[in-house]
Parts: structure tokens; C-alpha cells; sequence
């Protein structure tokens, strides 16, 4: 089903968050300083290149064998009682969830963060069919009560000043007005929430890691709300992606030691919880298997390592677009440089522009703690969209044009000597002005009054292009 | 080895031509032949970043051609060598000898120096506050020096030419290896963050006290220059050719 | 409420059969290849001279008190030093040795009943020095959210089980059972208030671990 998509355009997106200097300054700031915690448990950790080559390759590994993992790990999984449901899309895994919540009565139900929900739109679908969702991460909870979108995987909330959630808090949990201390926001929260855990009748989690050969699913938090919200109510869903297979339990080693050091910069996260089977014959543990587009990404040679991706953020603290322009900027479920390389393939009319946020400095795919080259499966996408033709025209014949003068040495020079002489001998409201993009922010160069291959043809050449000059 | 071919990048051909006139003299000074293949126009980068790869093949085939037939072929530019190592590959054929030459020939001019001709001290005096900008496509794909992502220890060898210097003095900065923005069309197509990335860069050198950034693409510098001069801000930039070239004194 | 016997698996349903059978269909309809699954070298990672030191060190940056005690009784004068502790109406412990506990674990069926819990007092099974966590055996634990509702969290191990790293830990827990298990480093936290670190989220507000002979 495919609903047309609004066609996001970035850099317009981004604007408003970029020209606010001080603003996106601070955002940068707060995302730089996360990027250095990380940049310190890397060091702190001699075989780190190690690990990431590791973790790369198990990846790869599981995602060649995939088909054979999903049954093992079904296999594994109804042994230890729990239920595995399969979803090929985001419709039918809000459809089986739904179907869950029917079976048990349940109307209220208590969400920590996954981001295969956000993809699924779960929070939406359930509302509207009478279901009370409270998201118990705090960082979702803030941007629940704004009616906001998360801008960030890890850090919901990282584009909002405390003054603002001051002002939430305010309005919802009747705080203090102009509240702004942290701690005395956060012990709200936890009163207010507190309460949430206690009256939910369901819990849902995301899962970070599913074990195939024992059929266990794990999930990492650091506020403890996954493991209230699925240690008080007796059915716990939890919603993977199939792409978060592990082969085997010692394999979890690899990644908790990659995982919250990439995140956030913390040697690993307060809680992992492991979870074999229910809790007890009284309980019900459900495991939601699903798809939406991974079997595709899958088919792709050259995109098929985006399904390595641990959902650290990691790649958002250290891209140099994505602080300075924010989350929301790219109007897509994941933002920053995986989200770039994951929106185009969902939908690649609506994300076109994505591939292009993006400077080529590579910054993500040495931050990645899986190995996944971004930054060369953005220029991968731009190819792919120029062969969509999906590239506006404009550009399109700016390229041909360009291509054609760099095979005619000739009139290259020709027209690099005018256009010197144009910039020396115009005024310079002609030459930068809005319609010279660059020259909109930019001084042009000082052009020289010779080119090199004109320098050289005068001292060095005896064989020269030509001597215009 | 004796027979180098000089890559001049397009805009450094008509924009720069110092940076290329002291490139030809280093590797002079070094004892080479060198040769400045006088069809060369353009490595195809611009093109290929956009995703026209169809309008880059007949450029980077037109490129291997040209620079075929020499021991060397050296570029005072990270991101063009990049192009040609890194890159180059989808326009040719995994067992084309003729690009696989070239394509293992090509260096960037600091890596030729220090790693092909082994030379660590370069003469001259720079006696002035510095700070280096390194730009991503020479760290991150020719790995010129060690990023702050990986913990892999690699020497920075702009770095080494410009230390042996004598009276220099590099300032260091805080972000030793954010980007500055340009990132070719980004320049445009993302104006304003592309110019927020390069203002920050700029903020960052002056902040450290250095008169002077210096870098080896000039891409990155000829964006960075651009703010600086319609801003006013009190940072030169140099080319690493044009430091080197201007120590030794000639 | 429905018993798990004849819980909604889907699996009974076509429809989710379907999906089951088109997921592994297009999976398989693709011959994809991979590297083998690649096996530890153990000799590339990280050892600690002194895990115990290591382990008190990553502990107290992740916010955890480490205290190095001689008995389970002197378990109990160190949190009898703790106002939040002297003050503590509702205990609950699986470690009746070091803290007796007010509640009765074995009274409660409902776990929504522990939710005025003051302080939990367990064992952990063993420490890691890189992290500072802490495994708990979920079979330890009459009641999985008493390690989370409880204001305050107690975790007692033996000096002498801190492994180095988490391939030790898993190497250790080996086959798990049925259940449930947890690695806990320090206390619940949040950063999501402008990166502000504040302890104590939802879960425990401080963590004390104490290290036994």
C-alpha cells in the first residue's frame, strides 16, 4: 500500500534549525559532547578496531543466513514458551499487536522505546482504536506530551532546552512554572510514571538483540522503564526487527560491549535484561518477527550492510549536518546518515533529498561500531537516484554540461580564461549576487591572471594545449 | 623512479595556480622528472558526487589514458586522489591493468613524499602561528593521518613535512577533524550548513591563536577563504605545496 | 486472561502463516554471501591487572557505592549508616544473612503489590571489571521487579567472582535456563533533560554493591 509520501527537502527542512545560531550551536555542542564520551570508552578499550571488525562480521554472517536463524531462533524461542509472530509489513505487525491487546482486554499499555514501532506507526494505530499508550522513556514521554516526533534514536529529546520541558512538565505533570532543574524534572516524571507502570495491563518493548540458538531476546535501557513496564503486567510484547538476530549467546559479548560505549558513551547500559520464555505459567511473552522492507534491503549488494545497524545513533552524534540541523530536519523515522541511507530505500521519491544532506566526510562510517560504509552508500544513493531520475533536471544538465567541457581540454581552458577575465573585469554586483548560489555567503577567489597549464606552457612545456594566454 | 605526472585539479588550474607551480617545483627540487599532461582537464568528481556516473566514465577514462605510462602520478589534493583510488573502480574493469596502474600510482603529494620518497625534513623556515586543517577525503579514504573516530595510531603526514620545518609553530585546535563543509554541490545545495560547518572551522583556528590554516585541498580552502574574506575574519590559508615551497625560499 | 496453551499465537491463523512462509520465501529467494562466524581470539582482549580495583573503579563512574566488606553482618551496619536505609519501612531480601527483610516475598503474588518497596537487598552471581555490571540470576529473585521498584538497590557478590570482561561473563552464565537474567551497572539514570546525568530514573535511585571474601 502505498500511501504518497510528502517530498521532504532538506536543506529547506534544516533552515530554520541552522540559522537560529545560538540554538544550533548548543544542539551541536550537546551532540559533540556525546561523541566524546564515546571517543573515551573507545580508547579506553585496546582491541576496540577489533571488536568492530568482529561485530561487522557476525552482522554479515547472520544476515547471509538469515532464513535459517529466523527458524532457529522460532524454534528456540516456542521451546522457552514464548510465542513468535511473524509481520511482512507495518500494517500487519500493528494489525498482530492490536489482535494481542484485544485477546487480553487490554486498553492501557506501557511502551519503552523501540524504534521498529515509530517505523510501524504503533503509537497512532493504537490510539485510534481506543488503546492508552504511555511511552515510559523519558526522552519519549517529553516529546509525547509536546506531540513532537523523536528527533534523535537514542536521545528523543535532545533538540529540547530543559526550560521547554520545564514548560511541558508544567502544563501535564503540574510542576513548578518555570521549573528547569533536571533533577527536580526527572523525580516528576518518575511520580508521574510510576503511576503509568502500575495501571498498565500490557507491557511493549523493542529488542535489541534476539539470540537464534537459545531463543532468548535482549533489551538494554539505562532508566530501568523496559523492565518495570514488563515486570508488573503479565503479557509482554515485544517488537524486532529481523534484522536483530545474533547466532549465538556469547555473541551478545561483542555487541553490549560495542553498543552503549557507541551510544552514549557508557561502558554499557544500567539494565540488559535477558528474557528466556514468560515470566511464569501465568504469563505470556510474545515476540513480533518483522519485516517491512529488511528482505529487501537484504537483496541489495550494495545496501545490504545498512541491516547491520545496532540502532546506536552513533553515526547522528558524529555527523556534522545532522548537529547542526537537527532530527526533525530530515522528516523520516530515523534521521542523520543510516536514516539517510534507510529512507530513500522505504520510499526513494520522498527522500531524495537525504542522500545529499551529507558532505562526504566519512566521519560515520568510522564511528559505526558495525563497519556499515555510509557515507559511500549515500554516493551509492545518489547514483541509484540519478538513475531514478529522480535528480532535478537542472543538475542533471549542470553535470552533462560539465562533463562535456572536461573532455575538451581545449575549451575548458577556453572557458576558464573568460571566466577569469568576466570575474577581474565585471563589477562586483554582477558577479556575486543571488543568482551565483555561491557567492551568496562566499567571496569568489581573486581569479589569477594565468592559469597553471598557461604557466607551464610559458617555463616548462614545449608541447602545450595552447598559448592563449 | 624518475618519470611523475602532475594531476592539477580543475579549479587549482584556474583558480590556484600557485599551489600547482609550487607542487612542480617540490617534486623538482626532489630530483624528478615531472610532466604536466597538458589535455588534463578534470578527475570527475564533481559529477560522480552528484551520482552522474554516466557523465564521470568518460572523463575518468580520458584520465587513465592521459596519465598512463609514468612511475607516478601526484595531485596536491586529498579528494581528487581519492576519486582515482578510492572511486575509480566502477568505471573500469576489476582486471583493466591500465587503471589498476594508475590507479596504484596516483598519491597525494604529502604521502609521496614522506611514504614513496621517504623525505621527513624539508627545509626553510615558516615562523608563524599555524594550525592544520585536515581534509576528509585525504584522512578518511588515503588515511593521510589518524582520525579521531578510530583508534588505529597513524601518522598525520602533513604534519611530519610541516613540523621539520624550522621556527613553525602548529597550534592546536579542538575539533582536529570535524569537516569544513564544502563537500563539492554540498556547497550549495546545503548553503547554510555548509557555510555554519565552514564559520565553525574558521572560529575554531582563530580561537587557537593561529595566523594561518593550512591544508592540503584547496577545495577546503577555497570554501573557508570565501567566508573568511566576506566576513572579515582574521585567518589566513595556505595550501601545505605553497608553505613548503615558500620555506625553502625560492 | 488467557492461559498460554490456547493463546493467540497467530501461528493457528492462515494469514500469519502466510507471512511466515513470504518472509522465509524472499529470504531465500536470495543467495547472499557472508564470512563464517567468526570466533573469539581471547588473546586480543583486554585483561586487567587487578579486576577488583577495575571493577570499583567502573562501578563508582556509573554512579554504583562499592563497599568491600568481610561478613554479611557488616552488610547490614554499613546500610544501617544510610538515612534512606535506618528510615526504610519496606525491605525486601533474598540475602537474609546480611539484611532481614520487613516484607515477605513468599506472601506476595501479585508483584504490582511491591510497589512501596523501599530498598531490595540481592545476590549478583558475579561482577565485570570493564563495566561495572553485575549479573543477577532471575531464578535468585522470588518477584523480577523487586531489582526495579524499589527506591533503593542493594547487590552483594564475592570479590573473588569479577571477571574481566563480558566474554568471561557470558562464557560464565553459559547455557542460560528458562527465566530471566540481568546485567545491572549502577543505578537508573537519564541524561534525556539537555544531557544533565541524573540518578535514579525509574528504577533505583542509588546502587550499593558490596563485596563479600
Amino acid at each position: 500500500m502505498s500511501i504518497a509520501l510528502p517530498i521532504v527537502d532538506h536543506p529547506k527542512a534544516a533552515r530554520d534549525f541552522v540559522n537560529n545560531v545560538p540554538r544550533s550551536h548548543w544542539h551541536d555542542d550537546s551532540l559533540w559532547f556525546v561523541r566524546s564520551k564515546r571517543d573515551r570508552q573507545a580508547q579506553s578499550i585496546p582491541e576496540w578496531e577489533y571488536l568492530r571488525e568482529t561485530a561487522s562480521a557476525i552482522k554479515r554472517h547472520t544476515i547471509a543466513k538469515l532464513p535459517d536463524y529466523l527458524q532457529e531462533f522460532e524454534a528456540s524461542a516456542t521451546r522457552m514458551g514464548a510465542v513468535v509472530h511473524w509481520a511482512s509489513d507495518a500494517s500487519e505487525h500493528n494489525a498482530i499487536v492490536l489482535n494481542l491487546l484485544r485477546n487480553s482486554g487490554a486498553h492501557r499499555i506501557i511502551k519503552s522505546k523501540s524504534m521498529l514501532t515509530e517505523e510501524c506507526g504503533l503509537n497512532e494505530y493504537l490510539i485510534e482504536h481506543g488503546i492508552d499508550v504511555v511511552d515510559t522513556d523519558l526522552g519519549e514521554r517529553i516529546v509525547q506530551l509536546r506531540g513532537e516526533t523523536p528527533s534523535h534514536i537514542v536521545l528523543p529529546a535532545i533538540h529540547i532546552k530543559k526550560e521547554e520541558v520545564g514548560e511541558t512538565f508544567h502544563q501535564h505533570l503540574g510542576t513548578r512554572k518555570g521549573e528547569a532543574d533536571p533533577q527536580v524534572l526527572t523525580e516528576a516524571a518518575r511520580g508521574h510514571l510510576r503511576g503509568k507502570f502500575l495501571e498498565g495491563e500490557v507491557g511493549i518493548t523493542g529488542v535489541n538483540f534476539g539470540i537464534a540458538e537459545t531463543g532468548g531476546i535482549v533489551v538494554c535501557t539505562n532508566e530501568g522503564n523496559a523492565d518495570l513496564g514488563v515486570s508488573l503486567p503479565r503479557v509482554h510484547i515485544a517488537c524486532m526487527g529481523i534484522e536483530k538476530l545474533l547466532p549465538r549467546f556469547q555473541d551478545l559479548a561483542v555487541f553490549t560491549r560495542l553498543l552503549a560505549r557507541s551510544a552514549t558513551g557508557q561502558p554499557i547500559t544500567s539494565y540488559t535484561s535477558h528474557f528466556h520464555g514468560p515470566r511464569d505459567e501465568n504469563s505470556e511473552l510474545h515476540i513480533v518477527l518483522v519485516d517491512n522492507g529488511r528482505t529487501k534491503i537484504r537483496d541489495s549488494d550494495t545496501f545490504r550492510d545498512a541491516l547491520n545497524c545496532i540502532r546506536c545513533g552513533a553515526c547522528m552524534n558524529t555527523c556534522p549536518v545532522y548537529r547542526r540541523s537537527g532530527g526533525h530536519s530530515y522528516q523520516a523515522t530515523v534521521p542523520g546518515p543510516i536514516g539517510s541511507v534507510l529512507g530513500p530505500a522505504k520510499n526513494a521519491k520522498a527522500h531524495k533529498s537525504l542522500p545529499y544532506a551529507c558532505s562526504l566526510c566519512g566521519s560515520c562510517t568510522d564511528v559505526c561500531p558495525v563497519k556499515i560504509p555510509l557515507h559511500h552508500q549515500l554516493l551509492a544513493w545518489r547514483k541509484e537516484l540519478v538513475g531514478q531520475r529522480l535528480l532535478a533536471w537542472n543538475k542533471r544538465v549542470g553535470m552533462k554540461a560539465a562533463s562535456f567541457l572536461f573532455q575538451h581540454p581545449k575549451l575548458f581552458a577556453f572557458s576558464g580564461y573568460w571566466g577569469r577575465m568576466a570575474l577581474r573585469i565585471l563589477p562586483k554586483f554582477l558577479t556575486h549576487n543571488r543568482l551565483n548560489e555561491w557567492a551568496i555567503d562566499r567571496d569568489l577567489p581573486e581569479p589569477p591572471r594565468q592559469s597553471f597549464r598557461a604557466w607551464y606552457a610559458e617555463n616548462r612545456g614545449s608541447e602545450t594545449a595552447e598559448k592563449t594566454e | 623512479m624518475k618519470n611523475v605526472a602532475l594531476f592539477v585539479p580543475c579549479y587549482i588550474d584556474q583558480f590556484f595556480p600557485n599551489v600547482a607551480i609550487s607542487t612542480l617545483q617540490l617534486l623538482e627540487k626532489q630530483g624528478l622528472t615531472v610532466h604536466f599532461p597538458p589535455s588534463q582537464t578534470c578527475c570527475g568528481q564533481p559529477m560522480a558526487n552528484t551520482g552522474c556516473s554516466a557523465d564521470a566514465a568518460p572523463v575518468a577514462r580520458k584520465f587513465v589514458e592521459m596519465f598512463s605510462g609514468y612511475d607516478a602520478v601526484v595531485c596536491p589534493s586529498g579528494s581528487c586522489t581519492s576519486m582515482i583510488r578510492t572511486h575509480y573502480g566502477d568505471y573500469f574493469a576489476s582486471d583493466d591493468e591500465q587503471f589498476i596502474r594508475v590507479r596504484d600510482s596516483t598519491f597525494e603529494l604529502c604521502e609521496f613524499l614522506v611514504n614513496q620518497l621517504g623525505v621527513r625534513n624539508m627545509p626553510g623556515k615558516f615562523p608563524h602561528k599555524v594550525s592544520i586543517h585536515s581534509s576528509c577525503h585525504g584522512l578518511r579514504e588515503l588515511r593521510l593521518g589518524p582520525c579521531s573516530e578510530q583508534m588505529t595510531p597513524r601518522e598525520n603526514l602533513l604534519r611530519v613535512l610541516l613540523e621539520s620545518l624550522d621556527e613553525v609553530e602548529i597550534m592546536p585546535i579542538t575539533r582536529t577533524d570535524e569537516c569544513c563543509g564544502f563537500g563539492g554541490t554540498f556547497a550549495v545545495t546545503e548553503r547554510e550548513t555548509s557555510v555554519a560547518m565552514g564559520v565553525d572551522r574558521v572560529q575554531d583556528h582563530i580561537a587557537a591563536g593561529s595566523e594561518m590554516m593550512i591544508a592540503g585541498d584547496m577545495s577546503c580552502l577555497m570554501h573557508m577563504q570565501g567566508l573568511i574574506r566576506r566576513r572579515d575574519m582574521p585567518l589566513k590559508v595556505m595550501h601545505i605545496a605553497e608553505v613548503l615551497q615558500q620555506a625553502a625560499g625560492d | 486472561m488467557i492461559a498460554k496453551n490456547e493463546s493467540v499465537s497467530g501461528q493457528a491463523s492462515p494469514s500469519a502463516n502466510r507471512s511466515r512462509q513470504t518472509i522465509l520465501d524472499r529470504l531465500r529467494g536470495r543467495t547472499v554471501e557472508g564470512p563464517d562466524l567468526p570466533e573469539i581470539d581471547a588473546n586480543r582482549l583486554v585483561r586487567f591487572g587487578d579486576p577488583i580495583a577495575q571493577f570499583q573503579e567502573t562501578l563508582s563512574f556509573v554512579g554504583g557505592q562499592a563497599h568491600m566488606v568481610d561478613s554479611p553482618q557488616q552488610i547490614a551496619e554499613i546500610l544501617g549508616e544510610i538515612e534512606v536505609f535506618a528510615n526504610a519501612r519496606r525491605i525486601a531480601s533474598t540475602f537474609p544473612e546480611a539484611v532481614a527483610p520487613t516484607v515477605d516475598l513468599s506472601e506476595i503474588k501479585d508483584p504490582h503489590d511491591l510497589s512501596a518497596l523501599d530498598w531490595t537487598i540481592v545476590r549478583g552471581e558475579f561482577g565485570v571489571a570493564e563495566n561495572g555490571a553485575i549479573w543477577v540470576d532471575g531464578a535468585t529473585l522470588p518477584h523480577r521487579v523487586m531489582i526495579f521498584i524499589a527506591q533503593y538497590l542493594a547487590i552483594a557478590i564475592s570479590r573473588t567472582q569479577i571477571v574481566d570482561h563480558m566474554h568471561d561473563a557470558y562464557a560464565r552464565i553459559g547455557t542460560p535456563a528458562p527465566g530471566f537474567g540481568i546485567f545491572v551497572s549502577g543505578p537508573s539514570k537519564t541524561a534525556d533533560i539537555e544531557q544533565s546525568l541524573v540518578l535514579g530514573a525509574h528504577g533505583c535511585r542509588t546502587l550499593q554493591v558490596f563485596l563479600l571474601p
